[in-house]
């Protein structure tokens, strides 16, 4: 039956992909064209244009699109719970073993030299971003000021990205 | 964990959740920002150390990250019900969006606003995660050598092209491995 097809490919998208975002598309890619030939290479292209335009993980947005195009508005809501459940019972185990383990000197020791890692983790994101939408004068100008919006002003993040999608509307 | 959790509480949280997953362009980490100014900063239901902690984790556990870190704050705050909120609300806004973009997503393809719309979000972005990073900096930033494994990892990423996955790792071990001796030779020092 194509509604648990979609959730059992999803769930192993979201079983054996480890990073997050861009890093997910191989997997996705695997499943939807090379495995099941879901989509064409075109619409998987479209897919992840349609994800950067999008708000959301890259994972639920081609869950979402694949599901709906296979089987309707259920086969979105199958392949979207496929990609989560993975999520759901290994982060709640993890979660759960933290809390009982936590107070262990070297758990705590592990996260304790864990969070510069998670700082550089976060630099190398923001460049990743810069690399790719920051490329001109314009851009630079932006950037500029959201960094006073946000220092300065104290705008909220939220508001700060309707802002700068208005500012992009404007300048380019 | 189970008492009754009021429903208004867990409605509140899967909207502030709905609010962040709604704004999450970029991927996961633009969730970071968004995810510390309104539980960190705002709503106070985490600190910083425990903020960095579900970080690392869901950045180490399969899955989408911005996924597996609602899910992990929503179990952390209220159990198993929070955990299934929570991701619902992460979820539900980009659901939407997509199901009504599979709709008509020839058209909105090809419109010009949109993607002029993109450009200015994008610089934006890179100005708030680069600030998730330093606003966290002194929660993660205790001693040198915490600068210095920051100074390597990021080596590591940009240079090396090294998983994350697996320099948040080398770094916890480092930590165990690093400390564990330490306190050893302190030992043999008072003995």
């Amino acid at each position: 039956m194509i509604l648990i097809k979609l959730f059992w490919a999803f769930f192993k998208i979201g079983l054996f992909s480890f990073g997050g975002g861009y890093a997910m598309i191989p997997f996705i890619q695997r499943e939807i064209i090379d495995i099941n030939g879901w989509l064409t290479p075109e619409q998987f292209m479209d897919i992840i244009a349609i994800s950067q335009m999008t708000p959301g993980p890259i994972a639920v947005n081609a869950a979402t699109f694949v599901g709906y195009k296979i089987a309707g508005f259920w086969g979105s809501v199958s392949a979207t719970c496929g990609v989560a459940a993975p999520s759901a019972v290994i982060i709640i185990t993890l979660a759960f073993m933290i809390k009982k383990y936590r107070s262990l000197k070297w758990v705590d020791r592990f996260f304790l030299r864990v969070r510069p890692a998670v700082i550089a983790l976060i630099v190398n994101a923001a460049y990743s971003l810069g690399k790719n939408s920051i490329t001109g004068i314009k851009d630079v100008f932006i950037a500029v000021l959201a960094l006073l919006g946000l220092y300065m002003f104290k705008i909220n993040p939220i508001l700060l990205i309707v802002l700068a999608s208005f500012l992009g509307i404007l300048l380019n | 964990m189970n008492e009754k959790i009021p429903f208004r509480k867990l409605f509140f949280m899967f909207w502030a959740f709905f609010k962040i997953g709604a704004f999450t362009l970029g991927g996961g980490f633009a969730m970071i920002p968004l995810m510390k100014a309104e539980f960190v900063d705002k709503l106070k239901w985490l600190n910083e150390d425990e903020f960095l902690d579900i970080i690392a984790v869901s950045q180490c556990a399969p899955g989408a990250v911005a996924i597996n870190s609602s899910i992990y704050i929503g179990y952390r705050l209220y159990g198993l019900p929070g955990a299934a909120i929570a991701a619902l609300g992460t979820v539900l806004p980009s659901f939407l969006i997509i199901l009504a973009v599979a709709l008509v997503y020839a058209k909105i393809r090809s419109m010009p606003a949109v993607q002029k719309a993109f450009r200015g979000v994008y610089p934006a972005l890179v100005v708030l995660v680069m600030s998730a990073a330093i606003n966290l900096w002194k929660a993660a930033f205790k001693n040198y050598v915490d600068i210095g494994i920051a100074a390597i990892c990021l080596a590591a990423l940009f240079i090396f092209d090294v998983h994350p996955v697996f320099t948040v790792l080398a770094a916890g071990i480092s930590g165990v491995l690093f400390d564990l001796r330490k306190e050893h030779g302190e030992e043999g020092d008072i003995g």
